[in-house]
């Protein structure tokens, strides 16, 4: 049985394997994702960003749980970074999810971003595809803490919520952040801190100077303790309120043509590299034209367009038989 | 393309609060290029089993010092296989007397860490175990 089969039947051996292979060897999970996609687009995927420390983790388990209750299945992506140095990373958001282990509806994967430096990993938007096809209703993906472009989340979630708290100087920096206009909702966690009121004026107030403010969604603003679950309620139901406005707007529609746009040109750029790189190491002569760069015989625009017309050429011949 | 990880998780089954030696390693594991999955104190082997599953680890490593190592690790073991994850290695470390390492052996746990064991002894078993 193949790794997508054990997938459409809910298995969580294959599920979690097929997700490994989309992490170290994404060209060989390419079989099992395409027998995977036409039982995508039925899940909600919720982004949960924000810098480090507003509780994005606590905030994930509390919106499970709460989910749970409904009896919706649930996957979560939880993406810390990667060390650039050694490789290795510490992936500690399982910490604040104890309580989902055990729990059969639930699927959470830890995943290192690997490098990718715009808070999700090169295998989240596939890992995702497995989740949403495996029949989970909700797919909670929580970003590394983000600081001010890191905004990756926006082609990959339905909605995005921004979490923020009282006092870590965020009311400032969230003009600079361009956060404001990748929110879906807005959280202010730790509201029970002291000037929490005063931040949500501050947000409120950046919101009203948006021009484009009333032409789709007006970004609500909930208030939550995720440790005590207080706000939970409201902040589900902003989520799915967004949702609603998604599909009855025909947003949602638009959203993911544009995701789907985006996927189709990362995955031609990567096939074309893929088989580029492929084709110069049986034919290259790489070597050779870095020596000429140095010694001024060649530029690398002239180069580089002379090291691809014969891949080009070979590709148009192989494509011709 | 794709760029492999060793991957492990590193658990605290049982009562004890005793988690330094398990952020040490997990540090040290880190490191040495892996990813590492901590999950906090007090884990069950029902929570511990289920983790290692989802995040399809290549080993997990279990701190105890509580002394109830004799039927929490196997336990672990047991529920691995249950899951059919039984190609995760086990690793056990903690205060554990000598007599008990080889029930330990004999009941799935790979190998066992003793106090004094540095860690660079468990990174090396980790990589040469796992072999990628």
């Amino acid at each position: 049985m193949s790794l997508a089969e054990g997938v459409r039947r809910g298995e969580v051996r294959a599920t979690a394997k097929l997700i490994t292979l989309i992490e170290n060897h994404p060209e060989s999970a390419v079989e099992d994702l395409r027998a995977l996609h036409p039982h995508t687009g039925n899940a909600h995927i919720v982004g949960i960003t924000g810098s480090p420390g507003i509780g994005k983790s606590t905030l994930t388990d509390a919106l499970a749980k709460r989910w749970r209750k409904d009896g919706a299945h649930i996957g979560i992506i939880a993406v810390d970074p990667n060390s650039p140095f050694s490789g290795g990373a510490l992936l500690g958001d399982r910490i604040r999810m104890q309580e989902l282990a055990t729990d059969p509806g639930v699927f959470i994967r830890s995943m290192g971003a690997r490098g990718r430096l715009g808070g999700l990993a090169r295998a989240t938007h596939n890992a995702i595809r497995v989740l949403d096809a495996g029949g989970k209703d909700v797919i909670l993906v929580e970003t590394v803490g983000v600081g001010q472009s890191e905004l990756d989340i926006v082609r990959t979630a339905d909605t995005v919520v921004v979490g923020l708290v009282p006092g870590m100087g965020d009311d400032i920096q969230t003009i600079k952040a361009g956060i404001l206009e990748v929110a879906d909702v807005f959280v202010i966690n730790k509201a029970d801190r002291p000037d929490a009121r005063r931040l949500m004026m501050e947000l409120q107030t950046m919101l009203d100077l948006d021009p484009e403010r009333h032409s789709h969604w007006e970004p609500p603003i909930e208030r939550t303790v995720a440790t005590t679950g207080e706000g939970i309620e409201m902040l589900m139901a902003a989520i799915r309120n967004h949702w609603e406005h998604l599909t009855y707007s025909g947003e949602l529609e638009q959203r993911r043509r544009e995701r789907y746009a985006a996927e189709l040109q990362s995955v031609v750029e990567d096939y074309w590299r893929m088989r580029f790189f492929e084709y110069w190491q049986r034919e290259g002569h790489w070597e050779q034209v870095v020596e000429q760069l140095l010694r001024k015989e060649t530029d690398p625009f002239s180069a580089a367009r002379k090291l691809v017309a014969p891949f080009l050429d070979s590709e148009s011949r192989r494509v011709n038989l | 393309m794709g760029e492999q990880r060793i991957r492990v998780l590193i658990a605290k089954p049982g009562l004890d609060g005793h988690d330094r030696g398990a952020k040490v390693l997990a540090r040290a594991l880190r490191d040495a290029g892996m990813e590492v999955i901590y999950t906090g104190l007090r884990q069950t082997p029902e929570q511990i089993a289920a983790t290692a599953t989802q995040e399809d680890v290549h080993v997990v490593g279990l701190s105890c010092l509580s002394g109830a190592h004799l039927e929490l690790f196997p336990r672990v073991v047991e529920l691995l296989k249950e899951h059919g994850a039984d190609d995760i290695l086990v690793l056990g470390g903690g205060t554990i007397p000598a007599e008990d390492i080889s029930v330990l052996k004999e009941r799935g746990v790979a190998e066992v860490f003793t106090p004094g064991a540095s860690t660079q002894e468990v990174v090396e078993f980790v990589k040469r175990s796992v072999n990628l």
